[in-house]
């Protein structure tokens, strides 16, 4: 039987590893065929920048790498709207995140919803695991 | 002295407490997830923007680069440099001190 799943990311990428180490267990653990939910707030909002270019830094872009979340049947995306706000930033600024339902003749949709924080708090109640990045 | 911060200002109170120490002619490096100290329209612009007043920003490019922050939303008088810039800095000033 499926749980549903749900991770949690709190942290900005590249100044620690929890982003990237997040978004491959989320990989990992999509081959299970779970519920997977992904949350992303606080400075976990600064993971979904759109031009992100690491070449300077030595270390690996790995922001293309969430647009194919869709493809792996990972397409519940939780933006907390508050987290945003407080960072001077707007949907706009995040990857498209995009997925094909195959309920509605694989027609491309958002991935990414806009929650506030009230909603997200009921979105981590309806989860049977929750794993914080 | 030259301050240099490494955390986001929107996680940890470093830059905050980094701010309130840093006298007058001094400097503040932002590096790493520091640089989220260098944008324009978040919670925390206001608290940097009046810290300018007594104490010359900095931040390094590259870390904007990679967390897609563009020059334009760099706050107006932060001056973007790069590594050579940084070393510039630490030989500039008497002191170097590193908020962790």
């Amino acid at each position: 039987m499926s749980k549903r799943f749900l991770y949690v990311n709190r942290k900005a990428p590249y100044g620690t590893i929890y982003a990237l180490e997040s978004l491959e267990v989320v990989l990992i653990g999509a081959a299970f065929e779970q519920d997977v939910s992904l949350a992303f707030l606080d400075d976990g909002v600064f993971q979904l920048t759109r031009g992100q270019q690491t070449d300077e830094l030595g270390v690996k872009n790995f922001s293309p790498t969430y647009k194919a979340l869709g493809d792996y049947d990972v397409n519940k995306i939780y933006v907390e709207r508050e987290s945003l706000e407080a960072r001077g930033l707007s949907l706009d600024d995040l990857l498209p995140l995009t997925y094909e339902d195959e309920d509605d003749d694989w027609a491309e949709k958002d991935s990414i919803k806009l929650v506030s924080a009230a909603e997200l708090a009921e979105i981590m109640q309806a989860q049977d695991v929750v794993l914080s990045f | 002295m030259l301050h240099t911060v490494n955390k986001s200002p929107l996680d940890r109170n470093t830059l905050e407490s980094c701010i309130q120490h840093a006298l007058k002619g001094s400097a503040v490096l932002l590096i790493e997830d520091g640089v989220y100290g260098a944008m324009q329209g978040t919670q925390k612009s206001p608290m940097v923007e009046s810290a300018m007043k007594a104490v010359s920003f900095y931040v390094i490019g590259p870390d904007l680069k990679a967390r897609g922050i563009d020059a334009s939303r760099v706050i107006d008088g932060i001056d973007i440099i790069d590594y050579s810039g940084f070393v510039d800095l630490v030989a500039k000033y008497d002191k170097t001190q590193s908020w962790l």
